[in-house]
Formats: C-alpha cells, structure tokens, sequence
C-alpha cells in the first residue's frame, strides 16, 4: 500500500492543505464561539457554547499538530494557530463571520440565532464529514474524526433543538431565526463546491469531496428545518472562497483578538 | 528505593495499582483507570511507558491526569516514566466499569447509559429517554441543557423530587 503522505510533492501538498482547512474550521469557529463565554443569553446557554468551544479547539489542536507534522515539523500547532496571517487561514468564510451576522459590527451586537443557526448548519455537515472520514486511508485524521464525531454529534442536537423552539416560538424568534439561516445559507455553497484540493484528496482516499456530503447534510438538515416551521432558503450560486484564503473583513479582527497575547509573547505559556 | 531492575521484575501489576488509586480530577469519586483513560502499561528495564486516551478533544483535565500519574509514580520510586497518548480506539463511557457507575450515582451524577446506535436522540424524545435521578431514583426527569459543569456532562432535573443533576453523557 502507498503511504498517502509520501505519495509526490503535489499529493503530498494537497494532504497537508486538506488537514489544514480542517484544523482551521475548528479553530475559527471555536473562537467565534467563545466570544459568548460570560455574554450568554442564559447561564445554560453560555456554558453550553463554552464546552462546544472547547472541544472544537480541542480537535483543532489534534489537527493542526497533525498538519505541523505533515508539514516536517518546522511549526508546531500553535505556531499555525497563533503566527500566521489571515490570507494563510484555509477556513470556510461563514465561520469567520462575526457572532452578529453577516452586516453587522460583529461581536459588539451578537445575535444568538445567528450563532445557532451557524452551528446547526455546520455541525450537520461536521457530522456528514467525520462519518466519512473516519475511513481515511490517514490512521491519525481517521481517528481523529472517529473522535470528532463523537462530538458534533452532540453540537448537532443542541443546534436543532434550539432551531425548532425558535422556528416554532415567538414571532419574534421565528423572525429573527429565519433572517439568520437566510444570510447563513449562500455561505454553506463553499462547502460543497469543486475544489482541486478536495479533489486530490479524495483521490489519494485520504479526504472526501464536500460535493459527496451535500445529500448527507441536507438530510439531517431538512428534516429539522420541517418540524421548526422554518422555511428552506432558497439556494443561489454565491460561492465564498475562505477555504483558498480569500476571507472576509471580519478574519483579521478575529485574528487581532485571538493572537495579541501569542505575538506579544511569543511562546509563553502558564 | 527500589531499582528499576526490581521495578522490571515486579511487572506492570504494582503500576495498575497505584494508578487506580488516582482519581479523575473532576469527578474524585472514579478513577482514571474506572474511566478507560488508561489504556497500557509496560515496564521494563528502561522504565514505566503509560498510554492514555483523552475523554473530549479538548478536555482540559488531561494536563492534570498527567501530572498526577507522573507524581504518584515518582512517589513510588518510578523515576522513568514516558507517557503517550492515543486516539484509537475512541474513548467511549461503554468502557466505565459497574462499580464505578454505582459510585457515580452515590456522588449524585447519574451514570452513562449503554451506548445503543448512534441515533441523534431528537427534541421531543429527549423527556423519554432521560435517566433516572441519582437521588430519588424516579425515572421521570427531563433535560435542562445537553452541555453542563464539564464537557463530560449534560444538565438534568428530577421531575418528582424537583433537584436537579448532572448526567454523565454516553459518548
């Protein structure tokens, strides 16, 4: 058998960007996350979004100290997480977003539907992608995803049991859960589209195309969406390109926020 | 103290007992063998090699399981001591043995269910298939949020005694 990480320079390129984006998914939206610690709109809540922060950052660094590996061990993972710039971040742009949407100032005027709905859409697809790659011909990113999973699977209920009381709540709720998946959903389409990373990934029988995951998500997604009287936007052919490090404005304040401390002191540790 | 020779002979045996007695740092009434977060132990005469599996990704308290086995073998006259950690197979609450879950219960934490199929429990289903209070034993209790004190626990309360409880989470 090829061992995939020595299989040519361009597969082995591909390989590396392929964990990368992985790592960086968990990274930037634990961190998006944990901007809630302490502003939670009930105490349950906030403890919540917390434990889900804390596991995604978690299987970041599972990941991105596999991917320092891949690399041949010139960085370590918090070099990666901490030391690049925003244009070296392989994450889909929607994580980024700020916690208040799409057009707002961002982490100054959070909106919890926003925040649920983003980790409803995304936790269906983590849960789409690590059933799947728990059978990478990788043996640490299999068993990292056999673990993910675990995990995400847990991220998903509590998503989909606030997306039905809020579908199926107030007026108010409804509202304000519907506009959120209306801005969130154009940005899912980065998920699924062709790319060539994924592609020679998938090839190598280390990853798997997001395209193979759409009827997976849309599966799990579907069904919620029905019972929450919430309508299925429509879908519309926006791509956003985070994943080939084209991001959004609102990367570099994430980034500004999440490395000051690591740049300020490099290597510090307690 | 002993030499590492001696060590060698004696085996792993006397290494399992003194990390059985290590408690899990957030739960004091299991231990980390109780849990599965032990997973080998070998001895020879290059010293003690421990491998361990995390519970949650990113469970803090892993850090602190270290530093206590890496003590308590010190104690005990153990000076090489190479711990490792794996992610296979994934860590799962099937692994925590019956008495473990019945202290579990004493402390007021509802045990882990057996892990049936990975079914995603949904919303309406989550009043039927809670678990029963700790305290009360009533098996009617409803769910109060799927994420509590730690990563490893759900927020539960006891319909009929009105108290509620942390649900340790089968994963």
């Amino acid at each position: 058998m090829t061992n995939p990480v020595q299989a040519g320079a361009a597969g082995s390129g591909a390989h590396l960007e392929y964990v990368l984006r992985l790592g960086d998914n968990a990274l930037i939206l634990g961190q998006r996350l944990a901007e809630w610690c302490g502003h939670g709109p009930i105490l349950e809540e906030d403890i919540a979004l917390a434990n889900i922060a804390l596991d995604l950052i978690g299987q970041a660094r599972l990941l991105l100290a596999h991917a320092a590996k891949l690399e041949g061990g010139i960085r370590d993972e918090d070099s990666l997480a901490y030391l690049r710039d925003a244009r070296e971040f392989r994450n889909f742009t929607m994580l980024e977003l700020p916690s208040g949407g799409v057009s707002s100032a961002g982490a100054m005027n959070p909106d919890y539907a926003i925040t649920i709905a983003r980790n409803f859409l995304f936790s269906a697809y983590q849960c789409a992608l690590w059933t799947r790659l728990a059978d990478s011909t990788d043996a640490q990113l299999a068993a990292i995803a056999a673990k993910s999973l675990k995990e995400a699977r847990y991220h998903f209920t509590h998503a989909a049991d606030w997306i039905v009381r809020f579908g199926d709540g107030t007026e108010e709720s409804h509202r304000r859960a519907q506009q959120a998946l209306d801005a969130l959903w154009p940005y899912a389409n980065e998920w699924f589209a062709e790319d060539r990373i994924e592609a020679a990934a998938s090839m190598q029988g280390i990853g798997v195309t997001g395209a193979s995951l759409r009827d997976a998500w849309l599966a799990a997604v579907a069904p919620v969406l029905a019972g929450s009287t919430l309508a299925r936007p429509r879908d519309s052919s926006f791509v956003s390109t985070g994943r080939a490090g084209l991001h959004s404005e609102h990367l570099e304040y994430l980034l500004a926020e999440m490395q000051s401390l690591h740049r300020a002191h490099p290597g510090a540790v307690w | 103290m002993v030499t590492a020779a001696g060590h060698a002979t004696a085996g792993a045996g006397p290494v399992w007992q003194i990390l059985r007695s290590i408690p899990d740092p957030e739960i004091p009434v299991i231990s980390i063998c109780d849990l599965g977060i032990v997973r080998e132990v070998s001895v020879d005469d290059a010293g003690v090699r421990i491998v361990i599996t995390p519970t949650y990704s990113g469970c803090p308290a892993m850090y602190a399981i270290e530093e206590d086995i890496r003590n308590r073998l010190a104690e005990a006259g153990y000076a090489e001591v190479a711990i490792s950690t794996t992610l296979t197979p994934a860590w799962t609450t099937d692994w925590m043995n019956e008495a473990a879950k019945e202290r579990l219960r004493e402390y007021g934490i509802a045990p882990p269910a057996r892990r049936s199929a990975p079914a995603i429990v949904r919303f309406a289903a989550h009043r039927h298939a809670g678990p029963a209070c700790p305290l009360c034993a009533s098996q009617n209790t409803e769910l109060l949020s799927q994420f509590a004190s730690t990563a490893c626990k759900a927020l539960y309360r006891c319909v009929e005694c009105r108290e509620p409880f942390d649900y340790f989470k089968p994963i």
